[in-house]
Formats: structure tokens, sequence, C-alpha cells
């Protein structure tokens, strides 16, 4: 008999309950709904996949002891906003920070021929380090280029395993000072993005380009593959140039001659 | 014969001990806390991974852990997919073991992210190519398995889904250490990876360091808490040992065998097993003596054959050499230049391309690796104490027989 | 026992006004500092109670069209933010926007929500920090309001009215 004469209150607390917790929701779901509406409109421009970026160097043309395309990614992206922690040896530094680009110098066990080249990431048709990705962060673009969503990247590493170039950096130190062009942050992972924040503005160069070129080597090309027309193809089709692991497959956007 | 009738009871010990242990346990807890704390708020650039050697000591422990995990369950399954009877009374404990060892693990590797708060987009966003992905999976999925095959184990009104559970986590977690070992497997880029034998090779090593957890562990509760174990029992278990510990040694024969018939290969070869300096030193002293060879004379020995506490040692051992053979796999790999330019030798390069990578692992990766170790231990030590999974006797069946 | 159910319609009251309160954002102190470009300016790209609701969705949305599609000339970016919202510190340079003090903090440290937008992007407009920074003049000239702001801002040409009202809130009925 108590019981019944209980029941109705309880009904009243849950009814209480589910009915604030019902306009919470509401509240919070609303201005989603609005905002799914207003964004509705699609953009015609973008990234598309009837352009292939790449690029190709002549190791022939690449100097000793130069370091242009170098220092010109790294202003252009702001690594060389990035300073040594205090307390870090140079050692450890050099091993840690982050390098796009960098300069390598090779000599042939049999002939013992000296070649120079820059050695970046290769952006493949088939990356290994987008498969790799557990969340998708490392992608590739419909124009091919490869690139790191660093929104979405947990910094587990997994692609700098993958990666047959070793190309991507890792940041290990929080960033002080950025460029507006190039966001970086501790503890995501980056690379080459072959200047995408200046290729979608609509330049048809790289920074490492500009800089070669600037000083008269011009082993740099970067171009359209897919592009009959454009120099990059018109380049690849006179010279003999090979992807470096070609062995695996990757079908890579950066190629070399003289290799 | 009737079968005594098997009572399982929470473990208890003299109190002194008990909490003792885990205040000490709490302790290396938080001073792996704090380490990760100091890592993820400075940065990475506090411990001894670089861009060269991107996974590190945490990665090591991690992995051991995770990868003993799955063995431990092992004792759990050979009793119910497998129908041993001297096993079966010990299937709880071993699924308690096997949560344990896998949280521990799994504490580690999320605190070694670059980015940890962002758990919540590595479960939300999930790139299915990814074998790291479907690792994430399987390992949450491996919490929800083995925990209903407990429940089913423990409680009677679960009895019903004994079988499927059991089963279930039997495939699952063949499923999962598959799933590590193709980490390293599936990577085309490193001559030390790029192999089928990573997974299978996965799998044998989980069997060897998981029943090694497991014979320790239960050896040590028992011990503490003055229960019965029969020695017969325990014979077999350190039969099963010696069984994996020979496999592994075999699995690491036939990967480096391969390894050096490919001329491609002999690089990583020749630094693992003979000018590598630490790793060779590690190698054929840590993971193939101590972590094989001395364990299989203790537990095939007839001059040890009645002595308990050589099952213990050659277990420690095993478990020493387990990780010393996962720090190999990770690190040394990762350490060994890519060749990237056949035939030709890097004169020079700002990115250490075609030199052996430095690495010295830091305090704070040490201790964070080791939080992990102690997370396993605290949580099958309370759980062992809350639940009902240890039989009050493990004394051999037959033995009250007249 | 009958008066509890008195003082829980009062509690359901105050939550459900806190609520409305709340979800109108009729709080009208304004966040911008005097010494921004957002001081001299009616509205931001949107009405301002519904920015301050919806700015972190609108962004999280064309972050995705920047990153993955490549469509850098976007409503809600945030060196746009940026842009107008960084105030100056007198001596030619900025003050960071998410500063003590500053745009960001106004609200985001009375609400207790903590920023990690500028734990990689710059916190201050793009200044010119070197001569070799990007685009040359010419290839300026012919983008869009919202990516010459990402160029050299202190030279970026002022806004043309079609850009500004394609950038700013102007009018809301069409």
């Amino acid at each position: 008999m108590t019981g019944k004469k209980e029941q109705p209150q309880d009904m009243k607390r849950r009814e209480f309950i589910g009915k604030t917790v019902l306009a919470a929701g509401a509240v919070s779901v609303a201005p989603g709904i609005l905002l799914t509406v207003a964004n509705a409109k699609t953009e015609g421009e973008g990234a598309s996949s009837n352009i292939r970026w790449g690029m190709l160097i002549d190791s022939n043309k690449c100097v000793d002891n130069c370091t242009a395309c170098v220092d010109a990614c790294n202003q252009e992206n702001g690594i060389d906003l990035m300073q040594q922690p205090k307390g870090q040896g140079d050692e450890m530094w050099n091993a840690q920070r982050p390098q796009w680009i960098r300069k390598v110098k090779l000599r042939d066990r049999q002939t013992g021929e000296v070649t120079n080249l820059p050695m970046m990431c290769q952006h493949c048709e088939f990356p290994p380090c987008v498969d790799v990705c557990p969340t998708g962060a490392s992608f590739k673009r419909a124009d091919g280029i490869v690139m790191v969503d660093r929104h979405t990247c947990i910094g587990c590493r997994y692609c700098m395993m993958a990666c047959p170039y070793k190309a991507r950096s890792f940041i290990h130190q929080n960033v002080q000072e950025q460029t507006v062009r190039a966001p970086r942050g501790k503890g995501c992972v980056e690379s080459c993005n072959l200047c995408v924040h200046r290729v979608d503005s609509g330049a048809s160069t790289t920074a490492c380009q500009d800089a070669c070129d600037k000083d008269g080597h011009k082993a740099i090309l970067f171009g359209d593959l897919k592009d009959p027309e454009s120099q990059l193809s018109k380049a690849l089709k006179e010279k003999s140039s090979r992807q470096i692991r070609a062995d695996l497959e990757l079908n890579t956007g950066v190629r070399y001659t003289s290799l | 014969m009737p079968m005594k009738k098997l009572h399982y009871s929470e473990l208890w010990c003299s109190s002194p001990r008990y909490w003792g242990g885990l205040a000490a346990l709490t302790f290396i807890i938080l001073l792996g806390m704090a380490s990760a704390y100091y890592m993820e708020h400075s940065g990475h650039w506090v411990t001894g991974m670089s861009n060269q050697v991107v996974w590190g000591l945490p990665h090591v422990f991690a992995i051991f852990l995770i990868v003993a995990a799955s063995g431990a369950l092992n004792v759990a399954s050979i009793g119910s997919v497998f129908g041993g009877p001297l096993y079966k009374p010990l299937g709880r404990f071993s699924g308690l073991l096997a949560i344990g060892l896998l949280a521990g693990g799994l504490v580690v590797l999320l605190l070694d992210l670059g980015r940890p708060e962002r758990l919540i987009v590595a479960i939300t966003h999930f790139n299915f190519k990814s074998i790291f992905a479907w690792n994430i999976i399987l390992y949450t999925g491996f919490f929800t398995i083995v925990g209903i095959y407990l429940w089913a184990m423990i409680d009677r009104k679960a009895q019903k889904f004994y079988e499927a559970t059991g089963f279930a986590a039997f495939f699952w977690r063949l499923a999962l250490t598959t799933g590590t070992g193709s980490i390293f497997g599936f990577l085309v880029a490193r001559e030390a990876y790029d192999a089928a034998i990573m997974a299978p090779m996965f799998i044998i090593m989980s069997f060897s360091y998981g029943l090694a957890f497991f014979i320790i562990t239960l050896m040590s509760a028992y011990w503490w808490s003055s229960r019965e174990l029969g020695s017969h029992r325990l014979e077999k278990l350190k039969n099963l040992l010696g069984v994996f510990v020979g496999a592994v040694l075999y699995f690491s024969l036939v990967y480096h065998l391969t390894n050096l018939y490919i001329t491609q290969h002999h690089g990583v070869e020749r630094f693992i097993l003979l000018d590598g300096g630490f790793y060779t030193v590690m190698f054929w002293l840590g993971q193939v003596t101590i972590g094989g060879i001395i364990p299989l004379f203790m537990l095939y020995s007839p001059a040890f054959s009645d002595n308990r506490f050589a099952i213990a040692i050659a277990s420690v051992l095993v478990l020493i050499g387990g990780f010393v053979q996962i720090y190999i796999i990770v690190i040394a790999g990762q350490a060994y230049p890519m060749t990237l330019f056949p035939g030709k030798e890097v004169v020079s390069s700002s990115f250490y391309d075609g030199v052996v990578a430095a690495y010295s692992p830091s305090l704070a990766e040490g201790m964070l690796g080791l939080a992990g170790i102690a997370i396993a231990m605290t949580l099958v030590a309370v759980g062992a104490r809350v639940l009902k999974v240890l039989p009050e006797s493990l004394e051999d069946p037959g033995a009250d027989s007249a | 026992m009958h008066s509890s159910t008195g003082i829980l319609r009062a509690a359901g009251l105050i939550l459900a006004a806190g609520m409305a309160l709340l979800s109108t954002a009729a709080v009208s102190d304004s966040a911008v500092t005097p010494g921004s470009r957002a001081a001299g300016m009616e509205s931001c790209v949107a009405p301002t109670a519904e920015i301050r609701r919806n700015h972190m969705d609108y962004l999280k949305h064309d972050r995705i069209k920047v990153v993955h599609d490549g469509v850098r000339d976007v409503k809600n970016s945030l060196a746009g933010c940026v842009a107008c919202h960084a105030e100056k510190d007198g001596k030619g340079g900025y003050h960071p926007v998410n500063a003590d003090g500053q745009f960001c903090s106004g609200c985001h440290e009375y609400l207790a929500v903590s920023l990690t937008c500028f734990q990689c992007h710059s916190k201050q407009p793009e200044q010119k920090h070197s001569a070799a920074a990007s685009l040359s003049g010419e290839e300026n000239a012919g983008q869009s309001g919202a990516l010459r702001l990402l160029m050299e801002f202190d030279e970026a040409p002022p806004l043309s009215a079609e850009e500004m009202a394609q950038l700013h809130a102007v009018s809301r009925e069409e």
C-alpha cells in the first residue's frame, strides 16, 4: 500500500531528470544542426586528381658542399625558427631536429664515383606511410602530395618506421614560434609536402627549386607529371631517370637522373 | 576415484607482505607516471629517441608485455579448448594475468605517444589498411572477450558461455599476436623486418613469455599464501615452457638463417650477429644464452628435476631473454641503416643515412616501462584478492586417494 | 517529504534558466582588444553570438577543406582570425593572440576551456621575417582576400568591397 503511494513520486523524479536531460541535449545539438545546413555549399577548387605533382633531380648538377635547397626549405617552412632546447647536446639536437630535405654524398664502392643529391619525401603513389597510419592522418592528397594532417596525428611514429626513405621527422619539443604558412607543434610527425601552401596559392615552383635555380645549379625541377606539356614531363622524356628503391614498386613522384 | 571438489578462494597472505608489496608497486607506478608526464610535457627531446630510432625502451616494454599477455591466456586455452584437465583449474588466473599484462603494456604504449591526449582521435578515426589500427581493435576486443571468458569461468550462471568464449578468446589472441608481429613483418622499408616469419615468431614468443610470467606469478602467489602447488602439475608447466623456449630458439634460427642466405640482408645480419657491439653481445648473451640455452638446461636437466627454485629462476631468465629479444627486434632493427643506394657508400649526410644510429635509453623511458610491469602486477594482485581466481589447493589429483 | 518536490522544481527551473541563458549567449561583453584590426570592424565573419558558440565547429570543418582538399580560400581560416584579432604591441609586432589578457583568453579563461590550436599555429599574423618569405609581389596580387592575409601582412592591400562582404557578415538577409 505504501509502495503505491511512493510510486508517483518516483515517476515525477524520473520525469524531471528525463526532461532536463532532453532539454540539455536539445540545447547542445541544436546549434550543430544549424551548422550542417549552413555549410552545405560545394566548392569547385582545391586539389584535383587531374594533376600529379612530382620532381626531377639531376644529381650531376647537384654540387658538393652546397646546401641552398636545405636552407631554403628550412626558411620557407619555418624550420629555422626552431631552437635547440637548453641542456640538449649537439649530437642529439642534430638527430632530433626536423629535416625535410637533406644533402647526401655518395661514393660508388666499385668505381669510386662521387654523387651528390638532395633527399626528401618521395611522394610515392603507394606510400607505405599512408598504409600504416592508424588514424589516417598520413594521407595522399588528390594531386599526389603525401603529407600529414597534424590535427589527427597522434604521434605514434609508425609512419617513420615504415618510410623506406626515412623522410619523416617527429617534433620532439615545444615549438614557440611558427610561420603562418607552416604550422608546427610538439608531438606530431611531418615531412616535405612539396611546399603545398605555395602550390595551393598558384605557385609553380617549390622553395628548394627556387634556391637551386638562384644559385645557378638548376638541379631540381618541380612540376605536373600528368601534364605532357609541363617542363617536368618533357625533361623526363628526354633524360633517363629512375626512382630510388625502385624495386619496392612504390612509383615515387620524385625521380633522379644521373644516379 | 572421486576428485576432491575444487574450491576457489580469494588470495590472502599476511597483511604487511600484501600491503607492503602493493605500496612498492604503487611507488613504481607513480615514478612511471611522473616520468610520462615529464616526457609529454617537455617533448621527446628528453628521451634517447630521435628521428633515427623512433621507437625506444617504452615500446620494448610495451610490446614485451602485450606479447606476454596473449601467451598468458594459453594456459586457460589449453584447459578449455584442448581439454587438458590439469590446466583447467588454472584458467581463471590465466585470464586475470592476461588482462593485467595487456593493460600494463597498453598504458606504456599510450603514454609514449607524441600526443597521448589524442587517444579519443585514435579510437574514432580508423585507417583499416593499417595493422596498427587493427591492433587497437584487437586489444580492446581482447579485454572484452577475456572479461566475458573470466566471467563465464567464475560465475556459475554464466557457465553456458564458457565454451564459446574459450574458443573466441583462443582465436582472438592468435589474431592479436599475429597483428603485433605483423607491425614489423609488414614493413618493407627495413632489412630486419619485412618478413612473414615475424607473425608466427611473435606467436611462439608469446607462448614462451606468457607461460614464464604465469609460472612465476602462480608460484609466488601460492608460496606467499601458503597454498599447496602440486609437483606433477608444476612439472607439466615446466615441460611446456621448455618446449616453447626451444620453439623460440628454432624460429630465431630460421629467421637468421634465411637472412643469411639473402645477400641483400647480409648487412643487418652481420650487424646483429657479429659487429654490432652492444647489440651483438645482447643477442648472444641475452637472447640465446640467458633466454634460451640456460633455461632449457635448467628445465630439462635431471640435475634440477625436483627443484622448484630452478623452475622459478629459469622462468625469470626466459623473461630476461625475451625482453632482450624484443629489444633487438625493435631497436637494432631501427639502428641499422636502410640501404637507399645499393652499391654505394654514404660519405656524408646530415640525417645519418648509411650509419648505425645511436640510441641510449633515458631514465624516464626506463621508469615508464617498469611502471607498466608494476601496473600489470598490481592488477593481478588486486584481482586475485578480490576475485575467486585461485584454487585453494592445486595439489596433484589422485594425491590423497588411498 | 513532500516539501522536497518544491525544492526539486526550483532547482530544475534554475538549471533550465541557466542553460537558456548560456545558450543564447546573452553575455555581451566583448573580448575584442582595442589595438586589433577587429576593433574597427562591425562584426566578425558571422554574427557575434553565432561565432562565439560555433567557431570551433566552423574551424574544424574548414580545416578539413584546407588540409585534405587544398581549398585555401575558406571563410573560417584560423590565420584570418589571428590577423584580425591580434593586438599590436606598439613595437611594430603583435602580442600573441592567446596570451593572458588578449582576445582568446577573454572567454576561454572564464569558461576554463584550454586551447591547443596555438601549440602548432602561429599566434601572430605573418610578419615580414625575411625577404625571401613566400611568393613574389605579382603572384600576390592575383589572390583573394583570405589568402593575402597569409602573406606579407603589413603590406596586404586593403580589401575590396566584395571581399569585405564575403569575409564579414555585413548583412544576414539575402
